[in-house]
C-alpha cells in the first residue's frame, strides 16, 4: 500500500513538562475525598432521618431508602479512609503536577467564566467569547481565526437551536437589542 | 415467526429519505466523537443527545444509536493509526493494529476492523430480535418483588464482578442511588434531601449529571496529556477491502468465538473491555503460534473488535427488554428513552410496537451504511486529528452547556454540570468508576419504587423476595455475585485443602 506512507504529525507546544513537581499525591486526595463522602453521607443521612426513616401504616416512609443508602456511603468511606491510611504505596503516587494542574486549570477557569458569563450575558455572548478566547489565548491561534471559528460555530448554533429547533437557551442583553 | 414480521415492519417506518439522513448524520456526528481524543462512545452521546429533544422518538432514537455506532467505528480508526485508544475496550485493538499500521498494512487493518465490528455488532442485533421479545413477554408476569431482585441483581454484578476496588464501586453507587432519590418522593409526594433550596425541588436530573461526569470531566483529563500524536494516514482501496473479506471464512472460528463471548459479557453488567481483552486472550491461546501475535497479526484485529462490538450492542438488550442497561453508554441511551416518555422495560414491546422495531431495524441498518461510510471516509476521519484541541475543547464546552440547559430550562443546571464535571475529574483519578453511578443514576427510582411497592404489598416482611422459585432464586443470585470474590476464594482455598500437594 504506497498510499500509507503520508504520515499525520501533531505537535502539541503547551504540552506540559515530565519532569514537574508533584502538587499532591494520590494518597491525599483519596483521603480528603473520603473525608467529604464521609460528611456528605452524615448530612444526608441525618436528612432523611428527620425526614423519617422508619416504617408506618403504608410501609416505608419516604427517608428509610435513602436513609440506609446514606449508611452504606458512609460505610464504603470510612473503610476507604482506612484503606488508604494502610496503602503506602499507593499514596505515594502523583495525583497532578504543576504543569498538569496548569493545564487543567486553563480549562477550568474559562469554563467557569463561561458560566458566569451565561449567566448574565445569554449563552450565545458566552460561548462566543468563550471560543474565541480559549483559541486566542491557550492555543495561541492567529486573532482572525479564533474570531471567525467563534462566530461560526456560535451562528449555527444560534441558527440550529434558536431559529430551527425552538430551544430555547439563556439571553442576554444583546439578543434583547436585536429583538429576539 | 411474529418477529421477522414486526422487523420488516421497522425496516419500512426507517426506509424514508429523512431517516437515513438522519442516520448518516449521526453515524457522521458519532465518527467525529470516537475520532477526537479523549470522547468516545458515552461521552459523545451525552453531548449530543440536547440535539435529538426536538425529534420525535423515533428519529432520536435512530440517530443516538448511529452516533453510538459512529463513535464505536471511530475508535478502531484512532487505535489503529495512532496507537491511541478511543476507549478502554479499543485497548487490545492496537497491540496488533498499531504494528499493522507500521508495517504499510494499515488498509488492510482498518478493513479487518471495521468488518468484524460489522459482524460482532450483525450477531447481537440477531440475538436481540428473537430473545428481547421473548425476554419481555416473560418479564410482563414480573411484579414489584421480581423487579426489584432483578435490579438488585444488576447492582450486585456491579460490585462483585467489577474490577475496581469494591468500595469504590460501592461509593459510585450509592451516591448515585442517594443523587437519583433528591426531590420530590414519587409514592408519597414529600421532599427529600432538598435543604429547603428551591432548585432542588426538581431533583438532580441524570442527563446534566451524566454530561458533566462525561463530557466535562473528560475534556479536563484530556488536557492533563500531551496531545502531540504521531501517526499513519491510510486510504482504503477496493482491492484491498475485497482481498480482506476473501480470507474471512478463514477466521470464522475467532469470529464466531469473539461473538460469543462479547454477547455473553454485555448482557451481564459492565463487559466490554472485558470481553475484548477475553476475545483477544483466546484467539491467542488457540492459535498455532502464539509468537506472532503483538507483531501485527490480522486475528489480533478481528479478535478483540468482534468481542467489543458485540458486547456493546447486546448491552442494548437488557435495557430494551427489561429496563436495564448493561453498560454506560445504554445507560445514557436509556436516559434519553425517558426524556421522551418512553418508559424502557417490557412494556415498551407492548405499548410502543413501532419504536422498538425501528430501532432494532436501525441497529441493522446504521451497520450497514456505517461499514460503507467508514470504509470510504477515513482519510477524512484521520484528518480531524489535525484540527487543534484549543479548538475543539470550547466547542465541546458549550454544546455541554446547551445540552444541560435544555433540559430542564434551568442555569441551575449549567452550575451543577460543572460541579459534576469535577467530581468525575477526581473520581476518575483515583479510580472510582463512573458507570454504577450513572447506572444508579439512571434505575435509583425504580428501583426505590420497586422496593417500596413490594413491601407495602407484603406488608413489610422481607421474606417476599423469596417468596417463589423466581423472584428467590434472583436474589440469591444477586447476593452470591456480591459475595463472589469472597466465595472465589473459599473455593480456591477448598481445592488446596484437597489437593496441597499440586500448589
Amino acid at each position: 500500500m504506497s498510499n500509507t506512507e503520508l504520515e499525520i504529525v501533531v505537535d502539541d507546544p503547551t504540552a506540559p513538562e515530565e519532569n514537574s513537581p508533584a502538587v499532591v499525591s494520590t494518597g491525599v486526595v483519596d483521603v480528603v475525598v473520603s473525608l467529604l463522602l464521609l460528611a456528605l453521607a452524615a448530612v444526608l443521612g441525618w436528612d432523611n432521618w428527620r425526614t423519617g426513616a422508619s416504617w408506618d401504616s403504608t410501609g416505608p416512609q419516604p427517608g428509610y431508602f435513602p436513609f440506609y443508602l446514606s449508611v452504606i456511603l458512609g460505610a464504603a468511606s470510612l473503610y476507604g479512609l482506612g484503606a488508604a491510611f494502610v496503602s503506602r504505596r499507593e499514596a505515594a503516587e502523583t495525583f497532578v503536577t504543576r504543569a498538569q494542574l496548569r493545564r487543567v486549570m486553563a480549562v477550568f477557569v474559562p469554563t467557569f467564566l463561561f458560566c458566569l458569563a451565561t449567566q448574565y450575558l445569554g449563552l450565545y455572548v458566552a460561548s462566543f467569547l468563550l471560543i474565541a478566547g480559549f483559541m486566542r489565548l491557550v492555543g495561541k491561534i492567529a486573532l482572525w481565526k479564533s474570531l471567525l471559528t467563534a462566530f461560526v460555530f456560535t451562528a449555527a448554533m444560534f441558527v440550529t437551536f434558536d431559529v430551527a429547533f425552538d430551544v430555547i437557551m439563556p439571553k442576554g442583553p444583546l439578543e434583547a437589542a436585536l429583538g429576539r | 415467526m411474529e418477529a421477522f414480521g414486526l422487523l420488516l415492519h421497522g425496516f419500512a417506518v426507517l426506509l424514508t429519505w429523512k431517516t437515513l439522513l438522519l442516520m448518516m448524520v449521526g453515524l457522521v456526528l458519532g465518527i467525529f466523537v470516537g475520532v477526537l481524543p479523549g470522547l468516545g462512545g458515552p461521552n459523545g452521546v451525552a453531548i449530543l443527545l440536547p440535539l435529538t429533544f426536538t425529534m420525535d422518538p423515533t428519529s432520536a432514537i435512530v440517530m443516538l444509536s448511529c452516533i453510538y455506532w459512529g463513535a464505536l467505528f471511530g475508535g478502531a480508526i484512532t487505535s489503529i493509526l495512532f496507537n491511541i485508544p478511543g476507549e478502554a475496550w479499543s485497548v487490545a485493538t492496537t497491540f496488533d493494529g498499531y504494528p499493522m499500521a507500521q508495517q504499510g498494512r494499515a488498509a488492510e487493518a482498518l478493513t479487518a476492523a471495521f468488518t468484524s465490528s460489522f459482524i460482532g455488532s450483525l450477531v447481537a442485533v440477531l440475538l436481540i430480535t428473537f430473545l428481547a421479545p421473548m425476554i419481555s413477554s416473560f418479564a410482563l408476569k414480573f411484579g414489584p418483588p421480581e423487579f426489584f431482585a432483578v435490579y438488585l441483581l444488576t447492582f450486585c454484578s456491579f460490585v462483585g464482578l467489577g474490577r475496581e476496588a469494591k468500595h469504590k464501586t460501592v461509593i459510585s453507587m450509592s451516591l448515585g442511588l442517594l443523587l437519583a432519590g433528591v426531590g420530590m418522593d414519587t409514592v408519597s409526594g414529600q421532599l427529600r434531601m432538598t435543604f429547603g433550596s428551591a432548585e432542588l425541588l426538581r431533583g438532580i436530573n441524570f442527563l446534566v449529571a451524566v454530561i458533566g461526569l462525561f463530557g466535562i470531566s473528560e475534556i479536563l483529563l484530556t488536557m492533563e496529556e500531551r496531545l502531540a500524536l504521531r501517526g499513519h494516514a491510510a486510504g482504503i482501496s477496493l482491492r484491498v477491502v475485497l482481498s480482506v473479506w476473501k480470507d474471512l471464512p478463514k477466521y470464522w472460528v475467532t469470529l464466531l468465538r469473539s461473538s460469543v463471548i462479547g454477547c455473553w459479557l454485555g448482557i451481564t453488567p459492565g463487559g466490554a473491555i472485558a470481553a475484548s481483552f477475553m476475545g483477544y486472550n483466546l484467539a491467542k491461546r488457540f492459535a498455532k503460534d502464539q509468537e506472532s501475535f503483538g507483531k501485527g497479526r490480522i486475528e489480533g484485529v478481528f479478535a478483540p473488535e468482534t468481542a467489543a462490538h458485540a458486547s456493546g450492542t447486546s448491552a442494548l438488550l437488557p435495557m430494551l427488554a427489561l429496563g436495564i442497561p448493561g453498560s454506560g453508554t445504554a445507560a445514557i441511551l436509556l436516559g434519553g428513552l425517558m426524556v421522551w416518555g418512553l418508559n424502557p422495560g417490557p412494556l415498551l414491546f407492548v405499548e410502543h410496537k413501532d419504536f422498538v422495531w425501528g430501532l432494532i431495524a436501525s441497529m441493522y441498518l446504521g451497520n450497514v451504511v456505517g461499514l460503507v461510510l467508514v470504509l470510504t471516509t477515513v482519510p477524512i476521519f484521520a484528518s480531524i486529528l489535525r484540527v487543534p484541541f484549543a479548538a475543539v475543547a470550547p466547542m465541546i464546552v458549550v454544546s455541554c452547556a446547551i445540552g444541560a440547559y435544555a433540559i430542564q430550562n434551568a442555569m441551575f443546571d449549567i452550575w451543577l454540570m460543572l460541579g459534576f464535571g469535577v467530581v468525575g475529574y477526581v473520581f476518575k483519578k483515583i479510580g472510582i468508576p463512573l458507570a454504577p453511578s450513572t447506572l444508579a443514576l439512571v434505575l435509583g427510582s425504580r428501583a426505590e419504587d420497586a422496593f417500596r411497592l413490594s413491601m407495602i404489598g407484603s406488608g413489610g416482611d422481607m421474606k417476599v423476595f423469596w417468596s417463589n422459585g423466581l423472584v428467590g432464586t434472583i436474589t440469591t443470585l444477586a447476593i452470591v455475585l456480591l459475595f463472589w470474590p469472597v466465595i472465589d476464594r473459599a473455593f480456591a482455598g477448598a481445592a488446596r485443602l484437597v489437593r496441597p500437594a499440586k500448589a
